[in-house]
């Protein structure tokens, strides 16, 4: 019978050697190794990279449009929370405790992290064909037709086709280069954008922006995008199967035959 | 299938030794070179180290962005401060007459100066942005002396490596390191927009880095040691907010 704990780890998926009896049925993996350990290493900075972020946004839940932005000045936009600083006016009668030393400097180690691991599945997914072959849609993948059907099955939610355990649809490949090309991209950007020390060698990464506020709030605006992408990546998954999915990324494999 | 599959343990195998001698290399380097923060141990030094290094090495010389007059924030904003000791008090009573900063530690001539005597040097101004860790940012015009013209006043030591400065008040002192310290933006502020530098925002004396955070501009300054070793300060981690869990490098 087919648990996780047959395969406890990716690393002894990468290793079909141990088990030469196996090698001949078993197929190539789902996802290979590099891609299931940068997923969950892109997991776990997520997760670190969001509640600290959320932490130091506590500590002005204001935002801004432009170089400039204090309470002094009228905000683009606020969310409605206590904050965890005493100067802030949020109408709550209280203030949380302050959180941002170690927020900060998780928030910039796993920014570290997911930046290598990036640069990681970027160059694997370059020169391996990854990105080409099974990522960014083709043609074929981008016709009228097929694109419409992806959509009318998706609206209807239709468990997806066999084909679908094996290889990305229209719609994944679009989702997932949208946030591997785009979203990763700008989000490191506008971060080191906030930075006074990256931008005193570096000004034009934050003049482009609009200032510094502007890249705070599109900073914000990225990991709402983020946060949206999580939960329909979630919601795709349930619907698909979590089981199979899940186990597609831990260790490789589709079906239960090569588990026993 | 077999051999793929041991040629791929042998890359595995070799990278991972490349992978830990470049990290044993990239180490002893950044010691060599004082990119190693002095926070930079524990569970945040690797990523406090990779940030004080990269930024270190990208920023030795970078100026912080300069923006024109009619930029200059309309409403600045000064951020709380704890009620003022008496200390402070007498001092305000009296205008500051009898304001004076000392310098100490690794220097030839330890020498104390009054704010007109930091008056009287060549001032530098510039109109930068100063933001606070928190995410609020506000632009003014900052007054005063370059640290390096009073560092070379009293004649730094060839191996110091830090300026501790302290401020009046208790529990409030930073240190930078030479780079930021002879950083020609670096000033012992006293004015502000054209006048005196308000007590609001650190007057009569603040040190003022422009390519650090809010906290590492540490007001009411009377006082910097020049030294090599920062571990007989506080804690150890170089500053009152890193001794209170905020990293000491503040670049970003």
């Amino acid at each position: 019978m087919a648990t996780l704990g047959s395969a406890p780890t990716p690393v002894d998926a990468s290793l079909p050697i141990a088990s030469p009896a196996a090698v001949a049925t078993t197929p190539a993996p789902r996802h290979s190794l590099l891609v299931r350990v940068t997923h969950w290493l892109f997991t776990l900075c997520f997760f670190a990279l969001l509640v600290t972020g959320i932490e130091i946004l506590i500590s002005h839940p204001r935002f801004y449009w432009g170089e400039t932005g204090n309470i002094n000045m009228s905000p683009l936009f606020k969310i409605p929370i206590p904050s965890s600083r005493n100067l802030v006016p949020t109408g709550y009668g209280y203030v949380l405790p302050d959180q941002n030393g170690w927020s900060r400097y998780l928030h910039f180690q796993a920014a570290w992290l997911v930046v290598f691991t990036g640069l990681l599945y970027a160059l694997h997914g370059f020169f391996s064909g990854h990105f080409r072959k099974r990522l960014l849609p083709g043609p074929e993948h981008l016709s009228r037709k097929n694109l419409s059907a992806a959509i009318l099955s998706h609206l209807r939610f239709e468990p997806p086709a066999e084909a679908e355990a094996h290889s990305y649809n229209v719609l994944q490949r679009l989702a997932y280069a949208f946030a591997i090309f785009a979203m990763f991209p700008m989000m490191i950007w506008t971060g080191l954008a906030m930075s006074p020390a990256f931008t005193s060698a570096f000004p034009v990464t934050v003049t482009i922006l609009g200032g510094h506020q502007s890249a705070r709030t599109l900073h914000f605006l990225l990991t709402i995008a983020f946060v949206l992408f999580l939960f329909v990546h979630l919601l795709m998954i349930f619907l698909a199967g979590f089981f199979h999915r899940t186990r597609a990324m831990i260790t490789g494999r589709v079906n239960n035959r090569a588990d026993s | 299938m077999k051999h793929l599959s041991r040629r791929k343990l042998i890359t595995t195998g070799l990278a991972a030794t490349a992978g830990v001698t470049g990290l044993g290399v990239a180490t002893h380097l950044a010691h060599k070179y004082g990119l190693v923060p002095p926070d930079g141990g524990g569970i945040y030094g690797p990523g406090e180290t990779l940030t004080y290094a990269a930024q270190r090495l990208l920023t030795r010389h970078s100026l912080a962005r300069e923006f024109s007059p009619v930029e200059i924030s309309a409403k600045p904003l000064a951020n709380e401060l704890a009620p003022f000791s008496d200390e402070f008090k007498r001092f305000q009573a009296d205008k500051f007459t009898d304001w004076r900063l000392a310098i100490d530690g690794l220097v030839d001539r330890p020498a104390s100066f009054s704010v007109s005597q930091i008056k009287s040097y060549p001032s530098r101004s510039h109109i930068t942005e100063i933001g606070c860790e928190e995410g609020w940012t506000y632009i003014a015009e900052w007054i005063g002396t370059p640290l390096s013209h009073v560092l070379d006043l009293v004649g730094v030591k060839p191996h110091a490596k830090y300026v501790v400065y302290f401020s009046i008040e208790p529990d409030w002192w930073e240190s930078m390191d030479m780079a930021d310290a002879l950083h020609p933006q670096t000033l012992l502020t006293y004015g502000m927009n054209g006048d005196d530098l308000p007590v609001g925002f650190g007057g009569p004396l603040r040190m003022r880095l422009t390519r650090q955070i809010g906290y590492k501009n540490v007001k009411f300054v009377n006082r910097l040691t020049l030294t090599d070793n920062l571990k007989p300060f506080g804690k150890g981690t170089g500053g009152a907010n890193s001794d209170g869990g905020y990293a000491w490098y503040a670049g970003i």
